[in-house]
């Protein structure tokens, strides 16, 4: 496997064997010197053409701990605001001779298009609103530190599905593995998935109902001017996760979230900050899976 | 100066006189001088002085006329010209393109119409003939000056690839074209539904994670100029149907009597959304690929005749604007080299005879616009394609002769296609391109 574009394209065995690295390298993340020569003189080169905190410092410090060279590329500066083509601009990157190209990028497929056109490894960070594998692949980590299994699990993802890269993959990822996926959302912002088993709810508390995991997501406040629903008041009272709805769901029941978080329209804060909730878990966790994707996708491609 | 051809025993389908014969063609000072068929032969030899073609075991049609082509002159040379455009043409069997408005500046008067009637004249290989824009800069806006480009020479209206999105002006072009008897050619999209998608909407857009555009997009608007057609009695031309939906409603439009044509294109007919799968932006097209349902309700609208014509909506686009992101990418495929091979699948697979096709292809959209073309009758021009049906191909863009390499059928192997094109006097070898 040369790059890691979508959890769509990824075999079971492969996630597995992903998750399985995580495990070793998040070991490596309790030691005292959490630094290890794994990808040394490999160079890496971030490129985020959206704005991103979380998933960028996440990369940036996995490379970091594998010992790669770093380079970060900010879409503001560069020459893509002078009209150059993305073809042009990951031309001239491959040109310095990286090994890996982690992109973030508003259009949906723009990893595939970088993949082929390039030799190095591409590592999708979030395109459009098709897929973000890396976070489906440390919620997936996450969920089995806590479950152990993922077949037979209910898992809720709460939201704004349309729009959302990081509910697709999970979607693909949890279905590949025999959990039970349940959408639960405005019916606006729930898109037509026919092709996989997944139950669809649009009303809340009976969505929540025995519900293992429930993964909330973010409304994403750029897109409201478009009419998905009327106020964000009324999406709360309607979709957002309290306290009073946390108790539908089984005793023992985990929260996520990807973050960034919008308290009080999505998740209220008791919630976020309540035992139940493994939102700060996740992000420690997704460290030790981007360290193990660059890990195997430098080994896998030296052995091809 | 005479200048006679001779077309001999070839079968020739003329759908315009009901000719399915093999017969010779006789061609002098470039119209058709005589059309002799087989039981006729005791009237002896055609005696002919100029070049003789023998055409044993080949078809002769009448040159395919396309009603929706994008020839890009002026204004973006460097994507297709009258002149590679109008080769590209003649290769399909194509001996008439009327070419969209859609050119920079907007052929929305009759300067523009004019300019491209002359280099057409002058650098073109085959006729052509402009469609003007509906509104002014076709923005939708205010009506362009109609009788001024029909006066010119353009031959319908169309906005092309926007709707006009105001239901009273669309009112008031299908009433001011009723004055000069030309069709008002709409492309039908709700923009506001389609929402700047990119794709066919449905489970596949969510997989890829690209905006759908959904088949609603497109019925509402064939509704709605249904509806004004009949409200105006004016010619309304409805452009690549795509979807099930609208072949329905044109349908039932045209059992109740209203003014109504349409068109489809073969990759309507042809391929389904599945080829934009790993986000292949050469099959990126407006309207969208849709479903295998939809092929089956284009096929059979084609087969009961609502669907009156199948044109190219060749789209020719530079490589470089192709090799982008999938939404950033334009839409359009460069159809002219492709078109009528692809469409003779609809004979060899029996959904029409050969003879309905060429009607589709030819003399029906030359009658809708009342073009002197499509036929093979004595005295008209002679236009017309010669055709080995069972000659096999490959799809290679690199041998298109149009600028455009966009196709989504590249590698395909195709079976039928034009030998040899004649258009205005000229014999145009098909086959020293094809490199066959």
């Amino acid at each position: 496997m040369k790059d890691l574009v979508g959890i769509k394209e990824l075999s079971k065995d492969k996630i597995k064997l992903i998750l399985d690295t995580a495990s070793s390298f998040k070991d490596v993340l309790k030691r005292d010197i959490k630094k290890v020569p794994a990808l040394r003189g490999k160079t890496v080169v971030n490129l985020f053409f959206e704005p991103s905190t979380r998933t960028k410092t996440s990369f940036e410090l996995a490379e970091k701990r594998l010992s790669m060279d770093v380079l970060n590329f900010s879409v503001p500066t560069s020459s893509v605001v002078k009209g150059e083509s993305l073809f042009d601009t990951i031309k001239t990157i491959e040109a310095y001779g990286v090994d890996f190209i982690v992109i973030r990028h508003s259009s949906s497929g723009a990893p595939h298009f970088i993949a082929r056109n390039v030799d190095a490894s591409v590592i999708n960070a979030g395109d459009g609103i098709n897929e973000h594998p890396t976070q489906a692949l440390l919620d997936a980590f996450s969920i089995l530190e806590r479950k152990g299994s993922l077949k037979g699990l209910n898992i809720a993802i709460v939201g704004d599905i349309l729009h959302s890269r990081v509910a697709k993959s999970n979607i693909y990822l949890l279905s590949k593995f025999g959990a039970n996926i349940r959408l639960i959302g405005p019916p606006t912002l729930v898109p037509e998935m026919t092709d996989y088993h997944i139950d669809v709810f649009y009303e809340m508390d009976e969505g929540l109902k025995d519900a293992d995991v429930i993964m909330m997501l973010r409304i994403q406040m750029e897109r409201q001017g478009k009419g998905f629903f009327p106020s964000t008041l009324e999406y709360f009272k309607n979709w957002g996760l309290d306290m009073r709805r946390l108790k539908l769901a089984k005793k023992d029941a985990i929260v996520m979230h990807p973050g960034p978080m919008n308290r009080g329209i999505e998740i209220s804060s008791d919630v976020a900050d309540s035992e139940q909730s493994i939102i700060l878990e996740q992000v420690t966790n997704g460290l030790a899976v981007r360290m193990a994707v660059m890990y195997l996708l430098k080994k896998e491609s030296e052995n091809a | 100066m005479h200048n006679s051809i001779l077309i001999k025993n070839g079968h020739i389908i003329d759908p315009s006189q009901g000719i399915d014969s093999i017969g010779d063609i006789l061609i002098e000072d470039r119209k058709i001088k005589e059309v002799r068929l087989q039981p006729n032969k005791r009237q002896g030899e055609v005696k002919v002085k100029g070049q003789i073609i023998n055409a044993d075991g080949l078809y002769v049609f009448p040159g395919i006329v396309d009603m929706h082509a994008h020839l890009r002159e002026p204004g973006f040379e460097y994507k297709e010209t009258i002149k590679t455009g109008t080769m590209a043409a003649l290769k399909g069997g194509i001996t008439s393109v009327c070419c969209m408005p859609n050119t920079n500046p907007v052929n929305d008067n009759r300067t523009v119409t004019e300019f491209i009637l002359k280099k057409a004249y002058a650098e073109g290989s085959c006729y052509v003939y402009p469609i003007g824009a509906i509104t002014k800069g076709q923005k939708g806006e205010e009506l362009a000056e109609m009788g001024l480009m029909y006066e010119a020479g353009c031959i319908a209206f169309s906005d092309d690839g926007r709707p006009v999105v105001s239901t009273l002006l669309m009112r008031r072009a299908l009433e001011y074209s009723k004055a000069l008897n030309v069709p008002i050619i709409s492309h039908c999209e709700d923009i506001s539904l389609s929402d700047s998608g990119t794709m066919n909407e449905g489970s596949l857009s969510t997989k890829m994670g690209l905006k759908g555009i959904t088949y609603a997009a497109e019925d509402i608007m064939v509704a709605r100029d249904i509806i004004l057609s009949e409200l105006t009695g004016g010619k309304l031309h409805i452009a690549h149907v795509s979807t099930e939906g609208s072949v329905r409603l044109i349908r039932e439009a045209k059992k109740r009597g209203i003014n109504v044509t349409a068109e489809t294109c073969p990759h309507y007919f042809t391929i389904t959304e599945d080829a934009v799968a790993n986000y292949n932006t050469n099959a990126k097209v407006n309207p969208p690929l849709r479903t295998q349902r939809d092929i089956e309700a284009i096929k059979e609208g084609l087969k009961d005749g609502t669907i009156d014509v199948i044109a190219t909506d060749h789209a020719p686009h530079h490589g470089d604007e192709k090799l982008q992101e999938f939404d950033k990418a334009p839409s359009g495929i460069s159809g002219f080299e492709t078109a009528f091979s692809l469409s003779l699948k609809l004979v060899h697979d029996g959904v029409l005879s050969i003879s309905q096709l060429i009607e589709k292809m030819s003399y029906t959209p030359a009658r809708i616009l009342g073009i002197n073309a499509g036929t093979l009758k004595v005295g008209s021009q002679a236009d017309l394609t010669i055709v080995d049906m069972n000659k096999e191909f490959k799809v290679e863009a690199t041998k298109f002769l149009s600028k455009g390499k966009n196709t989504p059928f590249e590698g395909w192997i195709l079976k039928g296609t034009s030998v040899m094109t004649i258009c205005r006097g000229k014999v145009f070898d098909c086959q020293s391109f094809i490199g066959g």
